[in-house]
């Protein structure tokens, strides 16, 4: 495998980003390959209430990284991504509940479910751009979040969806924190490299192109509409992934896992770390969690202040964070402007 | 003979200003035909008729004897419309190689792929459309850091990538040094015949160096159709085209033209 | 169907009620981003704000002193809030408009967190003003004076506000300045001081709102959020920047919430995103909204 792709690599003769993939794949993938092993021996020498904490720290990193296809990628703000998280995650209990925990069905199911939510939602979306598309999402997330809190029969209302069993693998279930860490860590890794493989295909640069400028995309003859449609289910099925892992780890599933606020935080989280690039929005998942979960209790459990001085100060003194996002904002200042 | 591009009573009115006023045209296969006229003829509107990115008031724009006039920009480039707009088009962030393999995947590649693909096919189609522009030793280099005229010539690259049964040329040459331009000429001289051109341009040298036919718009309409040679010696193309006084532009050989066009 | 009115009368008024408070809040938005292209997230936060200023000046002893205490302080609060936003988005000026939102957002988050910090999670109940706090009956059915009050403020303030932008000078140029964003320096007048003075009085509106709806939702956390959305959901179905729109809009919105929750409570929310979805297939900038030009997308 590794002769023939040389050799095709060396007569590529168009070098670039992508172009000299193939031949360097190998080293490249090193860092994540060490990245991964450290992760994996996390559980040898972190106590149990750290390594949950990374578990959390991976959810919602996972989650971060699939708005960031929608907002880095594609260029389509959206803050109700956590709708299909949330319904990802009710999805995975309740068929942790009633069918089965044996793994990987229930974050499989949570993965289609949340897909098929943001196809239902997400052609309304879509069809707008800018800000029209950042109310949308809003008021899309918001009305999934009262469905979760009002069909009490399904979701248990507000006080949430709970006695979701362990996953089992094998018919064995998980219960050790660390076995459970380590499942998340399978199943999140799974994860970020399909959306890694995501935004470096053929699609990925054609999301790039409509995030870069619709109108010269709609006259080379793509129709926007239908790959900005695709990248918000796609979107959608890797945060539902992500909220079937959620209910794994957590085994509770309460309507702030669909609200507007989780939405928020991710889109602080990709905004951190800096859009378009998908291992930015890990890092920025990571400082989220740690504010709130670390420095939460100690704040009296507001830690969403400090996240909201933090998303505040972002604005203002990391607009490279917004590298990803300048394209597209000179384009909405031209659509709105009509 | 079926024209490849035929407009049939097109009009474009906003508001009460009517900027294309119902022209009728016919573009055989092959030709390579100039849309000239002053500034406001209608010329950029006219294109985005043709182009789909604008609805037409009234009329109909068939493509190879297809009615287009309800087909959607995507749909009409995937027909075979290719075009380069006025003010340069590009995708800033991306590299010149990836700007043409954008367009070159949507025919040689797998464009819906999910997973990363080596596109050997639309690779070498776009390493040979930067050859033939002049950008192969731009390729890996940012847009945001290409000249105005490289970026005029990477407008074209685009365009050609996608294969092109009618390419619109929205004044290619401007802002182009004469080197830069004769370039341009050459590589569009050099078009396999099946390729049908229609440009707008100012540069008359350029004009004159290509076309096979020419259209004269006044104030949304057209005032002519005809060769190059018919076009010159009208009369009434002067008068309206460039007034009194400055017939010489025409009478004169094209390169004398354009200096005295610029006295 | 008289039968059907009757026994739902009620919720048909409570509808009016939750429509009036709609269309103050919504106008406040719809006039900010029609004017200044800025998409003002924190618009529930201070309507929250002034829900909170409610329950610190009239709390649950009905007084028209301290309601219209609240309702001055709130105002002020409100314009000074307003001041405050405009000057912070100020240097974001040249950035796309997602940032300022984003700003916005940040913002609304800090308000709220610092009003769950002052005020508690508990839900805090407003008296209505005395006179105002009994019940009257509306064709046999009792209900609270205090809505129908509202629902009379909110008629009133609807035809204040279309005949100030309808009829005076200043009207002229929210209308102009909405059609055409570029209109307010081409006409020499001072950006920045038009940007304060309409971020200011948006502002004013949601403090104001918040007073005005205490006694009817009173004030608790989250309910920023439940109010930025349906304000938004108003705007959006009425289209940006129109005072006709804002109107219908919160009138339908108003129904829809207070009618489809009383007599479909399961698919209250469906019936919220279905008319939202309606009405965006058939006209995508919102009812009353600006046409798009063609091929500008």
């Amino acid at each position: 495998m590794t002769a023939t792709e040389k050799t095709i690599a060396v007569a590529d003769p168009v070098t670039g980003p992508t172009g000299g993939r193939r031949s360097g794949g190998v080293l490249r993938l090193l860092p994540a390959v060490v990245v991964l092993v450290l992760l994996a021996l996390v559980p040898f020498v972190v106590d149990p209430f750290g390594t949950s904490t990374l578990s959390r720290v991976l959810v919602f990193a996972l989650f971060a990284c699939s708005l960031d296809l929608l907002v880095g990628i594609t260029g389509l703000p959206s803050l109700g991504h956590a709708a299909y998280f949330g319904v990802g995650a009710y999805t995975a209990g309740l068929v942790s509940i009633h069918v089965t925990a044996e793994a990987p069905v229930p974050v499989l199911a949570g993965m289609v479910a949340g897909g098929l939510a943001a196809a239902t939602t997400g052609w309304l979306a879509v069809r707008n751009n800018g800000v029209f598309f950042l109310m949308l999402t809003l008021a899309i997330g918001e009305l999934v979040f009262q469905l979760a809190q009002s069909a009490s029969s399904v979701t248990g209302g507000s006080n949430g969806l709970f006695g979701i069993p362990a996953v089992r693998i094998a018919g064995e279930p998980l219960t050790l924190p660390g076995y459970v860490y380590w499942y998340v860590l399978a199943v999140a890794a799974l994860g970020f490299a399909g959306l890694w493989t995501i935004s470096r295909s053929p699609v990925g640069a054609v999301l790039r192109g409509i995030r870069d400028n619709e109108p010269r995309m709609r006259s080379v003859g793509y129709s926007p509409f239908r790959y900005k449609l695709a990248a918000f289910v796609l979107a959608g099925a890797f945060a539902g992934l992500a909220g079937g892992l959620f209910a794994a780890q957590v085994r509770l599933v309460t309507p702030s896992e669909v609200g507007f606020e989780l939405g928020a935080l991710a889109l602080l989280a990709v905004i951190l770390g800096g859009a378009g690039s998908l291992w930015g929005p890990v890092l920025g998942a990571a400082v989220v969690v740690l504010v709130r979960d670390g420095l939460g209790p100690s704040l009296d459990g507001h830690g969403p202040l400090v996240l909201g001085i933090v998303f505040v100060l972002a604005v203002y003194l990391l607009p490279r964070g917004f590298a990803g996002l300048a394209g597209f904002g000179r384009l909405t200042a031209r659509t709105a402007r009509r | 003979m079926t024209p490849l591009l035929e407009l049939t009573g097109v009009s474009r009115r906003f508001g009460a200003l009517t900027a294309v006023d119902d022209v009728h045209l016919a573009v055989p296969a092959g030709a390579r035909h100039a849309l000239i006229g002053p500034n406001g003829a209608g010329k950029s509107t006219l294109f985005k008729l043709v182009a789909g990115s604008m609805p037409v008031s009234a009329g109909t724009v068939a493509l190879d004897g297809e009615d287009v006039t309800g087909v959607s920009e995507p749909g009409r480039a995937r027909r075979g419309v290719a075009q380069t707009l006025q003010h340069s088009s590009l995708f800033l962030t991306q590299s010149v190689a990836q700007n043409v393999l954008l367009a070159a995947q949507r025919r040689h590649g797998s464009r819906t792929s999910l997973v990363p693909r080596r596109q050997r096919a639309a690779r070498e189609r776009v390493a040979e459309l930067l050859t033939d522009v002049g950008l192969a030793d731009r390729s890996d280099v940012p847009v945001a850091s290409l000249s105005h005229g490289e970026r005029r010539q990477l407008e074209v690259a685009v365009a050609l990538a996608c294969e092109p049964r009618l390419l619109l040329l929205d004044e290619p040459a401007a802002g182009m040094s004469p080197a830069e331009s004769r370039r341009l000429v050459d590589l569009l001289r050099a078009l396999p015949g099946e390729v049908t051109v229609v440009i707008v341009e100012h540069d008359l040298d350029v004009v004159f160096a290509l076309a096979t036919s020419v259209t004269v718009l006044h104030l949304g309409a057209v005032l002519l159709t005809g060769t190059p040679d018919q076009v010159r010696a009208s009369p009434a193309v002067q008068d309206a085209y460039l007034g009194a006084g400055r017939e010489a532009l025409f009478t004169d050989t094209a390169g004398g033209g354009r200096r005295a066009g610029g006295a | 169907m008289l039968g059907w009115f009757d026994a739902n009368l009620v919720s048909i008024l409570n509808g009016f009620a939750i429509g009036s408070l709609l269309f103050i809040l919504a106008i406040g938005l719809s006039i900010v981003f029609g004017m200044m292209d800025v998409l003002n997230l924190a618009h529930g936060a201070l309507y929250l704000l002034g829900s909170y200023l409610a329950v610190s000046f009239v709390g649950g002893t009905s007084s028209w002193g301290g309601f219209l205490v609240a309702l001055g302080v709130a105002a002020l609060v409100g314009l000074l809030a307003g001041g405050g936003l405009s000057a912070m988005t100020e240097p974001l000026a040249r950035r796309p408009i997602l940032d300022q939102a984003l700003l916005t957002l940040g913002v609304s988050l800090v308000v709220a967190e610092l009003l769950s910090i002052a005020y508690g999670n508990d839900v805090l109940s407003i008296a209505p003003p005395p006179g105002l706090d009994g019940s009257t009956s509306v064709a046999g059915n009792a209900y609270p004076t205090y809505r129908l009050a509202l629902i009379g403020l909110g008629l009133v303030l609807a035809v204040a506000v279309y005949l100030v932008v309808e009829r005076t000078s200043v009207g002229a140029l929210v209308r102009a300045s909405v059609a055409d964003r570029d209109m307010v320096s081409a006409m020499g007048i001072d950006n920045r001081k038009v940007k304060i003075a309409v971020l200011g009085i948006g502002s004013m509106l949601a403090t104001v709102a918040g007073v005005l709806g205490g006694p009817v939702y009173g004030a608790r956390p989250g309910l920023d959020g439940t109010i930025l959305i349906l304000a938004l959901v108003v705007v959006v179905i009425g289209g940006l920047g129109s005072v006709t729109g804002a109107l219908i809009g919160a009138l339908v919105i108003g129904q829809v919430e207070s009618l489809g929750r009383a007599l479909l409570p399961d698919l209250a929310s469906f019936i919220l995103f279905g008319t939202l979805a309606v009405v965006l297939v058939v006209r995508p900038r919102g009812l009353f909204g600006p046409k798009t030009l063609a091929g500008v997308r």
